[in-house]
């Protein structure tokens, strides 16, 4: 049996990272590995990476971690909604502002995707999707033969994604497994303060999926938050685990969950 | 100069032109010149929608799309919208006026047992009466606004999209106009895509303007762009006629591939002006949730709505 830890967005959540590598080092991780989407949202980004390096967690670029070792204008998402745009123009702007050259270098030098061997089984681990750093796979919008030529394409027979924010675990035919390892960046539009890592644990005879929740200390995130002068919005939705901006790119479902 | 041809790369958006091009309404900018007693396109059978969501199922389709005319005309809609629901996510382009409470509810029973999103999309085009109704036609915007409410109080909520009539000085105010409007008539969390102009159909006959910036693609012009951005490499629309390249061009008699989605043939010359704004932009079509597309390029829209 191997057991590995996958993080999804981190969004500059240093506060949360702390907690979970310990929490998955506790739990028997002999690997972790993060999805992409180191910085965004929240305060300090530069704190983010000394964790990361000291654990030896490996990482893959997320479409904002490209967009900062590029030098583009945006983060990628895809924003057409005019409050959504300005409220993602003022993260990215902050979060380029605040990492350092040092650290930008070290995104451009991370992989789009991962691919490891283990217990017989090909797992392929990507950002967005297997094809695209910044398509969104939602539970509520991603069909299962959609995922089927996912899997054909990509040769892979367990695929790990993140990029959405919502966890979410689908098993397929021919023992194919489709994981979304969720965000420790914040809370999942659920109403709890709550972060989500994902445990997997691998052999042989089966592949077992583990949503893990992290309660951390989102209280001193947020006074790091306002120090830091971020939005109001920003700072609720850590609080209180409702998305307040960027709404507009939830499916109805997952919309219709929560409560803006 | 070449003029570029895209093949399909894969078929994520599998378009019905359900209602042909009848419409219980003709608004100013349809850029596929529908309205009453339109008959350039007819209405499909269920029996051809479940041939070609089940062939594009084998494909591996992402999601679904109905549009007209007006979707609603069409006496089994319903029913393929919970056909294709049992398979992908699907969404309605409609204007919403023949939404009424049983038709509403029959879409919030089978779309909370779904397990796909369906995304029912409202046109507007003025959150006051005059604005829209200038527009869209007498009487429309209250229809359209009673529809908001209607599905809002049984737990669905549509996407109102709007297209962009305004200068990026009034953004913020009129988006908040439109917000206001919705909230005030009930409902309460309103989602709004606002999509550009494009310079098609009546659109082309209300802002001739347009026309001047319309041109042909160019293979130098699609140096370093993201061809999976452009319709023609991911998407399909089904007709009583036979299958086209996009839903821009059902009008255009070479955008016509085959008979069916399977023997379509994969590859498409673009030669149409059409397929500029398409370059300019590639987000009208798709949903918000479907992936991180760039937002189009060109500036200064003005209106036209894709369907309802």
């Amino acid at each position: 049996m191997t057991r590995i830890a996958l993080f999804g967005g981190l969004y500059s959540n240093y506060f949360a990272l702390d907690a979970a590598i310990e929490d998955a080092r506790r739990r028997g991780a002999e690997a972790i590995y993060c999805l992409g989407d180191l910085g965004a949202f929240g305060p300090y980004p530069d704190r983010i990476y000394p964790p990361l390096l000291s654990h030896g967690v490996r990482c893959i670029q997320g479409n904002y971690d490209n967009s900062l070792a590029g030098g583009l204008d945006d983060c990628q998402c895809g924003y057409t909604d005019p409050r959504d745009n300005y409220f993602a123009r003022l993260s990215y702007n902050y979060t380029f502002k605040n990492t350092s050259d040092e650290n930008k270098a070290w995104l451009q030098s991370l992989p789009p995707t991962m691919r490891l061997n283990c217990e017989g089984r090909r797992l392929l681990l990507c950002h967005g999707s297997p094809r695209k750093i910044n398509e969104f796979l939602w539970e509520s919008t991603t069909p299962d033969q959609f995922l089927e030529y996912l899997f054909d394409e990509s040769e892979a027979d367990i695929i790990c994604a993140t990029h959405t924010g919502i966890k979410w675990y689908r098993k397929l035919g021919n023992d194919r497994h489709f994981i979304n390892v969720g965000v420790l960046g914040r809370p999942e539009n659920d109403g709890t303060t709550r972060v989500w890592y994902t445990m997997l644990s691998l052999s042989l005879r089966e592949v077992l999926v583990e949503f893990v929740p992290l309660l951390y200390n989102c209280e001193a995130l947020a006074r790091d938050m306002q120090v830091e002068q971020l939005p109001e919005e920003f700072i609720e939705t850590i609080l209180t685990g409702w998305w307040t901006t960027c709404l507009e790119i939830l499916p109805h479902k997952e919309r219709a969950r929560g409560r803006f | 100069m070449t003029i570029p041809r895209v093949r399909l790369s894969h078929l994520d958006n599998l378009w019905f032109q359900v209602s042909g091009t009848l419409c219980n309404i003709a608004c100013k900018h349809c850029f596929n010149n529908s309205g009453p007693n339109v008959r350039t396109f007819g209405f499909l059978t269920v029996e051809q929608v479940r041939r070609e969501i089940e062939a594009a199922a084998r494909m591996g389709v992402k999601e679904m799309f109905f549009t007209g005319g007006e979707p609603f005309l069409h006496p089994q809609l319903v029913e393929m919208l919970k056909l294709s629901l049992e398979h992908a996510p699907t969404t309605v382009l409609t204007n919403g006026m023949l939404i009424n409470d049983r038709t509403a509810d029959r879409l919030a029973e089978f779309e909370r047992a779904a397990r796909y999103s369906l995304e029912i999309r409202i046109s507007l085009d003025g959150y006051t009466e005059a604005m829209n109704d200038a527009i869209r036609g007498m009487g429309v915007f209250r229809q359209a606004l009673a529809a908001t409410a209607r599905l809002s109080q049984r737990g669905l909520l549509p996407l109102v999209t709007i297209v962009r009539t305004w200068s990026e000085a009034e953004e913020l105010e009129t988006l908040a106009g439109f917000t206001r409007t919705l909230t005030a008539a009930g409902y309460a969390r309103p989602r709004i895509k606002v999509l550009p102009a494009l310079p098609l159909g009546r659109e082309l006959e209300r802002s001739p303007e347009l026309a001047e910036d319309a041109a042909f693609l160019t293979d130098e012009m699609l140096n370093g762009f993201d061809r999976d951005l452009l319709m023609c490499s991911n998407s399909r629309i089904v007709t009583d006629r036979g299958v086209w390249v996009c839903p821009l061009l059902v009008e255009k008699p070479d955008a016509r591939l085959g008979d069916s989605l399977e023997n379509a043939v994969p590859e498409y010359m673009l030669s149409h002006h059409a397929c500029v704004s398409c370059y300019h932009y590639g987000t009208i079509c798709s949903n918000p949730s479907a992936d991180g597309r760039i937002e189009g390029k060109a500036e200064n829209a003005t209106a036209t709505a894709l369907s309802g």
